[in-house]
């Protein structure tokens, strides 16, 4: 199938250009010859599709959350050609069986491409490595025993160098547990007075300054997941300036939402790590300016009506955003002047990338065609009745007027997503 | 108002028209005849999914003394053990034609969210560490019965302020009718977080007893041990216990307070506890007529 996007425009001032798409490559740029469909990217923005380095898509066991049609679907929806899934299921991805069969059925979805990542330690235990060589030869991406903490240092220690070796990146969720406790949301002033369970934004800092250290030790490539604290933004900071080998990302919550939320006693709200305050907020959004921070990863997790309609401290951590992601980046940041839009969509295309150490994706001749239309102009209401994901029922943003919507996405040369037709 | 899930929304008029009419209310409790008719024809319903039998019974015995029909649903012998949800437990007593939800709850919250999900109204009982505002309510009612007042009295509240509901009831009521309050405890047992204008917050007792007006001893879990915020209960009781000894810096008419149950000894000297500072038997009988209340005031409004 052969697509010609009219009038496309890569940033709002540059030259419009007609892009040919053609056996899922992106052919070249004001061609001639014939075409099967034509699309009219005149309103819209062009960029490389957005990759997202860290969703919870619950497949396999877990299908009552999400699946990966309803979660390739959302991403999709999202803008996202390329999903990296968490491995915290049931069971747990650490069996090269279960992450063949993952992709093949992605691929036969032919929605978002899926790239798995796979638990370092055998049942995400934290005591013994899994087999880390096969795991990539079967597709993995990424080691991470996220959805858990790695209380072991010793074990991640080996698991970074082992994973290094094989040229693999390994991925942390930087709590320490016991500082965390029972905790179910931030700790502070806003959950002293509702009497909840705090969880001390000192308990992400002092697992991150812990693997900082074991990092550097060892030469390894590790990556800080979902960055909620400025005092875990400034350890990596400064171990960036020393030269550690780090990368981090930073979720759409943890830029936009803050624990004064949680006055409302609604679990949509309780996510780990917690949401916290205003001037972390805006310590992470400078980190996006300033380039501390590597990429955007959603830590999309979608939990059911009846898990998230319990009190706090039963419902389960987890926020599902991953169709809302741009748009409130977009909203928030690039049409305030805080962001720039190019920041932006390298902080959702190539950074990513570089943290998985997967290709680059670029708009030139020959690279895949996995592209995405946005729409910068047209206001929406965020309404979770009509999301993709399984997680419909509500939304932290609901009612939040945005901008920045995917208007086409396109992967593997072909059109996978149309708000006109959606 | 329609619920009572905190203070947050009440004003110091209609929280004082409470403890006028809590007022009127042991009148009643002081006939021959107990009981009168203000609540013929309502359903109240004690929703306890965290056990408290003596909040439970002082619920019940209230609504009753005002003709209600009294619906019991405790969660060790309900559905909820079998996994059946909140909501799902609140949504089918409510098709009962429940008018009033009386609900204690393990978390924080929990009373909030069921003034969501039902249209009955809701009388928080207590929930996690967050609030229960008819205990507050009676200690109010019980100091303004002793001293006459409640304006520019100074009341010491000591022990493990983080986990109490009634600390943290009482130091939002108690500043809202004109007086002041000390919250005491060992620091890792004693948010910081909650000084705020009114409330002074303290690890030293004898600094929290100074002049005090009235001394609450709140109950100490003996699990605070084991979890490791105190080291051992001897040395809770040298520091922290409520006893004749520190009872002298407080002021020479200082009543002794305890939402109860009681750890005799350990928070508070049990010889104290029984003397004639005590007024902790009058805080329970107290219990029932501000009960009455703020059931009449929910259900029927201001008389």
């Amino acid at each position: 199938m052969r697509i010609k996007i009219k009038n496309a425009r890569v940033s709002p001032n540059s030259e419009a250009r007609d892009v040919y798409v053609n056996n899922g490559l992106i052919e070249g740029f004001n061609l001639d010859g014939t075409f099967d469909l034509e699309i009219d990217a005149s309103n819209f923005l062009l960029s490389p599709a957005l990759i997202d380095p860290h969703a919870h898509l619950r497949e396999p066991g877990q299908e009552v959350k999400e699946d990966l049609q309803s979660g390739l679907s959302a991403a999709v929806a999202g803008g996202f050609g390329t999903v990296v899934c968490m491995p915290n299921t049931k069971p747990v991805i650490d069996d090269p069986e279960i992450l063949r069969s993952l992709i093949a059925k992605a691929e036969k979805l032919g929605l978002a491409r899926l790239l798995p990542s796979a638990a370092l330690t055998r049942g995400q235990e934290g005591k013994l490595l899994a087999d880390a060589a096969a795991l990539k030869a079967a597709g993995a991406v990424m080691l991470t025993d996220d959805g858990r903490t790695n209380e072991d240092a010793g074990v991640l220690r080996r698991g970074l160098e082992y994973a290094h070796a094989l040229g693999l990146v390994v991925s942390v969720h930087a709590e320490d547990a016991s500082l965390r406790g029972d905790g179910v949301m931030n700790e502070g002033e806003v959950s002293e007075r509702l009497g909840l369970p705090g969880n001390p934004a000192a308990a992400e800092a002092a697992r991150i300054a812990r693997d900082l250290e074991i990092c550097a030790v060892t030469g390894a490539r590790l990556h800080i997941q979902h960055l909620s604290t400025a005092r875990g933004l400034q350890l990596v900071r400064d171990a960036k300036t020393r030269g550690v080998n780090v990368t981090c990302e930073v979720g759409p919550h943890h830029l936009t939402l803050t624990d004064s939320k949680l006055e409302t006693f609604d679990a949509l709200y309780k996510v780990a790590p917690p949401l916290r305050l205003q001037s972390d907020c805006d310590a992470l959004l400078a980190g996006l300016v300033d380039g501390t921070v590597d990429c955007i990863g959603t830590d999309h997790a979608p939990h059911t009506k009846a898990e998230k309609e319990q009190d706090l401290l039963e419902a389960p951590f987890g926020i599902a955003n991953i169709e809302l992601a741009f748009p409130l980046l977009y909203t928030h940041f690039v049409a305030t002047g805080k962001l720039s839009l190019e920041k932006l969509l390298e902080l959702m295309t190539t950074g990513g990338a570089k943290v998985l150490g997967i290709g680059e994706p670029k708009l030139e001749a020959g690279m895949p065609a996995d592209l995405v239309l946005l729409d910068l102009n047209t206001k929406k209401i965020v309404d979770p009745a009509s999301f993709k994901t399984k997680a419909n029922f509500g939304s932290p943003w609901a009612g939040q007027e945005l901008t920045g919507w995917a208007a086409k996405t396109i992967v593997r040369g072909q059109v996978v997503f149309d708000a006109s037709s959606s | 108002m329609k619920h009572l899930l905190d203070f947050q929304d009440w004003d110091r008029t209609s929280l004082e028209g409470m403890l006028e009419t809590t007022q009127i209310m042991a009148e009643v409790l002081d006939r021959p005849v107990k009981k009168v008719p203000a609540l013929q024809g309502f359903t109240v319903c004690t929703a306890f999914f965290e056990n408290s039998t003596r909040t439970r019974l002082s619920f019940e015995l209230a609504a009753r003394r005002m003709s209600a029909d009294v619906l019991t649903f405790t969660a060790s012998t309900s559905s909820t053990t079998k996994g059946e949800s909140l909501k799902d437990t609140l949504e089918t007593l409510e098709q009962m034609k429940i008018d009033l939800f009386v609900i204690r709850h393990s978390a924080s919250g929990a009373a909030h969210l069921a003034s969501r999900w039902t249209d009955a109204r809701i009388i928080n009982a207590g929930d996690g560490r967050r609030a229960h505002p008819t205990q507050a309510l009676l200690d109010a009612y019980t100091l303004k019965q002793h001293f006459g007042k409640l304006e520019g009295l100074e009341i010491a509240i000591v022990g493990d302020v983080k986990h109490s509901r009634v600390a943290r009831s009482n130091a939002d009521l108690l500043v809202k009718l004109g007086a002041k309050v000390r919250l005491c405890g060992p620091a890792t047992l004693l948010p910081k977080e909650l000084e705020q204008p009114g409330v002074r917050v303290t690890t030293n007792l004898q600094e929290a007893l100074e002049g005090a007006n009235a001394v609450m001893a709140l109950r100490l879990q003996l699990e605070r041990m084991s979890t490791g915020y105190i080291p051992s209960l001897p040395e809770y009781q040298q520091t922290y216990q409520v006893n004749f000894k520190n009872l002298k810096h407080a002021a020479p008419d200082a009543i002794i307070m305890h939402p109860g149950p009681m750890n005799r000894d350990v928070e508070l000297e049990g010889n104290l506890a029984d003397s004639s500072r005590s007024v902790i038997l009058k805080q329970v009988e107290n219990g029932l007529p501000v009960r009455m209340a703020v059931l009449y005031h929910l259900l029927v409004g201001k008389k």
